[in-house]
């Protein structure tokens, strides 16, 4: 068994693009439900919002991706707006239920519209504009250790990071200030910070508005790197897999959802890689090469069992401030 | 009685000279409650006709349990929606105000069941209190210098207060590791830092010990010192005698007797009202308390 090439592949996929979409994302999730105490159920939804605002603005209109990128945050607002406002007075569960059902809507309704391109998708240089001030000397690859990029996946990555550095560094400002107080304050007892005098509704909108936003980028980040947007990559898991990784990595933590991004992807594509070549080199025979991509998410799941059980409160978490809770 | 000019002592006075009946007018009243129902199905649980609340006093609020009290606090603090009735708050008409708005205006209220912010240290439920906050804005949230001073300046207000409240040490703790008396005194102090005109507190002392019981007596005479006029919802007949300008006696859900501790206690329909609600033995013992207290309050 090849462990250096799994290492690679697995190390690779911890910083690459894919654990760059979920963890613009899993951090929009963090302000939502890990400091606001909101149960947004559809992230999904906002980052659909962004990855098809980039795709339609170049691939259906015609016209520039940073036109795509001031849609998609405007879409992201007023999809907020709309999921917030008429839920965000009632029971915390109101959220949860029109959340998710708004991302399974606006997958469908992308599905059967033309001009979102069907259950194809949209495909095409979506980000042509993006690729275009690729500063990165022409080299082949990129090289690190074990880990190494094409030209154009580094410029992804890149940007990706310092997207996730910005958002991160956003959302620690906020939280240590007095807005942010308000909002842990919201997710212990909404009625008690209302009986202070604070508009807790106004604050609940804005930070569905702010993780919605870091979803859609999320979302961009997404179309641009990939070239296409699939309706079916929208689905429920989705969020639930953010919720997985913010879990993993500790909730209410600045730095929870990227350590639970990277760990979720590494862990999910060093099975699949272990269990491949276990099969291929006939030393696992019980299974056979098409059972392996459902096997890896059992042994995810397994394992998150037993992270809930010895360290219920993910990797950077404080077991004795989640303990306070079970009065 | 020694002519004072604290206001505390003003609105003693003045409430001395008033006539005990449900209803009455007081001379300068900071609460005006009219007609004020809450139904749950068919059940009346607030059926208020009239009642003014006496600026800068002491008003305790008792009655049997399910007399309504926590309702009426809670229709009038914003938390429930009344069906009928109408009040008026520093002359200003209230009725079904957002809970948020009245605290701004200073009128600011406790839980019976206390709702301290667990995950949250002691100072940051402190620091939630203040009102006015630059930093609560999202965009200047972002840049520290614009509500760093600020934020000093209430921190220092609130370890005043924790000072106080004798929570000091607690300071850099979460909320949720204090007993069940400590976060009372911490609902409290927090209620405080908003600077309140009229304070609600909605059973103050349950579950507290008796050595912090007498120490939240102080505190709660020293609120009226300040100029705060505080309501507040109690059991114990013999705090309520100790501390209170003022009673409200509540029994399904209307008023049956108001007037001094003393005067009150010797209303035939009080005691009827607490012998009905609790029967047999706990009835004499209660009936026995009430007209005990009264008989002391004679002989001195
Ligand atoms: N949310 C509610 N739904 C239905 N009934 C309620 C509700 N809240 C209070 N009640 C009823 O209203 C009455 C008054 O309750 P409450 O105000 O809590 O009494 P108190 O505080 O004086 O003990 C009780 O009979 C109680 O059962
Ligand atoms: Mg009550």
């Amino acid at each position: 068994m090849d462990f250096g090439f799994i290492l690679s592949q697995s190390l690779t996929q911890a910083i690459g693009v894919t654990a760059i979409i979920y963890c613009l994302a899993a951090i929009g999730l963090n302000v939502q439900f890990g400091y606001g105490g909101l149960l947004n159920f559809g992230q999904v939804a906002f980052v659909a919002v962004g990855a098809y605002a980039v795709g339609a603005t170049v691939i259906s209109v015609g016209s520039s991706l940073w036109l795509g990128v001031a849609i998609g945050i405007i879409l992201a607002i007023v999809l907020a707006l709309l999921l917030g406002i008429p839920t965000l007075r009632l029971r915390a569960d109101y959220l949860a239920i029109v959340t998710i059902a708004a991302s399974e809507i606006i997958r469908f309704a992308a599905k059967s519209s033309d001009f979102l391109g069907g259950a194809q998708g949209t495909t095409g240089a979506i980000g042509a504009d993006f690729y275009a001030l690729n500063p990165l000397p022409e080299w082949d690859r990129f090289e690190f250790g074990p880990i190494s990029f094409t030209r154009v996946d580094m410029w992804v990555v890149l940007v990706g990071w310092c997207l996730i550095a910005l958002v991160t560094l956003l959302t620690w400002a906020l939280m240590r200030s007095p807005w942010g107080r308000v909002v842990k304050g919201i997710r212990e007892d909404e009625d008690a910070v209302r009986s202070l005098g604070k508009n807790t509704y106004l604050f609940k909108i804005q930070i569905l508005i702010l993780g919605g936003v870091f979803g859609a980028l999320g979302g961009m980040m997404s179309a641009i790197s990939r070239g296409s947007v699939q309706p079916d990559g929208f689905v429920p898991d989705f969020t639930f897999f953010l919720y997985v990784m913010l879990i993993l990595g500790g909730t209410a933590r600045v730095m929870g959802p990227i350590l639970g991004a990277a760990i979720f992807w590494f862990l999910l594509v060093f099975v699949e890689q272990v269990l491949k070549e276990g099969v291929s080199s006939g030393l696992i025979t019980f299974i056979s090469t098409t059972q392996i991509g459902p096997i890896r998410f059992i042994l995810v799941g397994v394992g998150l069992m037993l992270l809930m059980i010895f360290r219920p409160q993910g990797i950077l978490g404080d077991r004795k401030e989640l303990m306070l809770d079970a009065r | 009685m020694p002519a004072d000019t604290t206001i505390g002592t003003t609105a003693v006075a003045a409430l001395a000279e008033l006539q005990p009946e449900p209803g009455i007018a007081k001379p300068d009243p900071i609460l005006i409650a009219d007609h004020v129902v809450r139904q749950f199905g068919g059940l009346r649980a607030v059926d208020v006709t009239h009642l003014e609340v006496q600026r800068g006093a002491i008003t305790a609020l008792i009655g049997p349990n399910g007399a309504g009290k926590s309702t009426f606090f809670n229709v009038i603090s914003g938390f429930d929606t009344s069906d009928e009735g109408s009040w008026t708050y520093n002359g200003q008409t209230i009725t079904n105000t957002a809970p948020n708005t009245l605290a701004r205006k200073g009128l600011v209220r406790t839980f019976q069941l206390t709702k301290s912010l667990s995950r949250l240290k002691v100072i940051d439920n402190m620091r939630l209190g203040a009102s006015g906050q630059t930093g609560e804005s999202i965009f200047p949230a972002v840049f520290k210098f614009t509500w760093g001073r600020q934020e000093s300046e209430i921190t220092e207000r609130a370890m005043n207060l924790l000072e106080r409240f004798n929570l000091a040490a607690k300071a850099q703790d979460f909320a949720g590791s204090l007993s069940g008396g400590q976060r009372k005194l911490l609902e409290m102090a927090r209620a405080l830092m908003l600077n309140p005109d009229l304070i609600m507190l909605d059973e103050p002392m349950a579950g507290v010990n008796p050595a912090l019981k007498q120490s939240l007596l102080d505190h709660i005479r020293d609120i009226r010192e300040e100029g705060t006029t505080v309501m507040f919802v109690e059991h114990d007949m013999d705090m309520v005698r100790d501390v209170s300008d003022w009673v409200v006696v509540m029994a399904q859900g209307s008023i049956i007797s108001e007037g001094t501790p003393l005067d009150v206690m010797r209303d035939p329909r009080v005691i009827d009202a607490y012998l009905g609600a609790h029967h047999d033995s706990a009835l004499t013992e209660s009936g026995q308390s009430l007209t005990e207290s009264t008989s002391k309050e004679a002989d001195a």
